[in-house]
């Protein structure tokens, strides 16, 4: 007697059955203006006008000049000491600030900022000095961790020096030993908060003063 | 051999007291017999691995100099200290006889300034070429503020 495998009998895919489908096409019916009302342009939008077949935003160059580049801060990839893993951590898929636009770059002539993780010995410190003024400006530096910051426990010691704003200007500071990923996502999240409010004056506002 | 013939073979070809821990033979001698006692260990006991170099700063005692050398095979330490009287820094080197010396009284150098006569290679090696003062020394002052990092 012959045996017949089972077929197996798969149902055809009714897509209009997906609940995220279902939400997604609520949420396009609910949005007919589509990007008009998107976040991303909320904070540069001054005016929204119609066109025929679409819309126009009109805002300050300032502010369209300081959106783009918090939206696209390339950190060079800057690592010194241990701090350097958490650094690697935050870069890596898991944190991922790519969503910020970030991408660690492995020049600086392409790249807006430096994150300083870890000690700066006093023979490193020219070294800093020159990849620093290699970055066209503007650029931002992040100090990260307490060796970058005061020197840390090696504060006391010979040959660290106290402190990376000795040797280059520092525009936030990232506290720990080391700070996880999630601190210096909000050291970075602050430093947008900072770029968002650039101006060509030559002079640098403390981070702090953006802060609610 | 075990350490306590190297001791007594240290003890009779110079005049010097060493003592025996375990596999360890510790054998202080004279600044003078720095060299001589250490031909004499690598060739007779046959300690060829150098394993470090260092110095004691014992302030106005003057520094030691302290360099431990083994014999792998025979599972022999030994360990070679020398007092250089006060406010004396030079000590005859040991580059001829075991090479790993070299880097080794380089740092010694570096970091206590402790110069070592005959040394073919005689710079700094960690600190920076225009470094002032040796760092680990009791009398370096750590905090002093130079320019333009420190």
């Amino acid at each position: 007697m012959e045996v017949k495998p089972p077929v197996p009998q798969i149902p055809p895919p009714v897509w209009t059955e997906f609940k995220d489908l279902q939400e997604f096409e609520k949420y396009r019916q609910h949005r007919a203006d589509d990007d008009k009302t998107s976040n991303a342009l909320a904070s540069i939008a001054d005016a929204i006008h119609h066109m025929p077949g679409g819309w126009i935003v009109t805002t300050g160059t300032d502010k369209i000049f300081n959106w783009a580049r918090k939206s696209s801060i390339w950190p060079v990839t800057f690592g010194l000491a241990c701090c350097a893993i958490e650094m690697m951590a935050t870069f890596a898929s898991r944190f991922d600030v790519e969503r910020f636009g970030m991408v660690p770059w492995a020049s600086p002539r392409h790249s807006d900022l430096m994150i300083v993780s870890g000690t700066v010995t006093i023979k490193m410190a020219p070294m800093l000095k020159r990849i620093y003024d290699q970055m066209p400006d503007p650029k931002w530096v992040v100090s990260m961790g307490s060796c970058a910051n005061s020197g840390g426990p090696f504060r006391h010691g010979y040959h660290v020096v106290k402190g990376v704003d000795r040797v280059v200007p520092v525009d936030v500071y990232v506290p720990g030993c080391p700070p996880t990923p999630d601190s210096l996502m909000y050291g970075l999240l602050k430093l947008q908060e900072q770029v968002a409010h650039f101006q060509k004056t030559g002079e640098r506002r403390p981070a702090a003063a953006d802060t609610k | 051999m075990t350490a306590a013939d190297a001791a007594a073979r240290l003890r009779e070809q110079f005049a010097v007291e060493p003592t025996v821990d375990g596999s360890l033979v510790t054998a202080a001698v004279a600044p003078e017999q720095w060299q001589p006692v250490a031909r004499f260990v690598r060739s007779t006991l046959g300690c060829l691995y150098f394993s470090f170099l260092t110095a004691v700063d014992w302030k106005e005692q003057g520094m030691e100099i302290l360099c431990r050398v083994e014999n792998l095979d025979a599972r022999l330490a030994v360990m070679l200290r020398t007092r250089l009287a006060a406010g004396v820094d030079r000590c005859s080197t040991l580059t001829g006889i075991w090479r790993g010396a070299d880097w080794m009284e380089r740092e010694c150098w570096d970091m206590f300034g402790v110069r070592f006569d005959g040394h073919p290679d005689h710079r700094r090696i960690l600190l920076g070429e225009d470094w002032e003062g040796h760092p680990l020394r009791k009398d370096y002052a750590v905090d002093t503020p130079h320019a333009p990092y420190r």
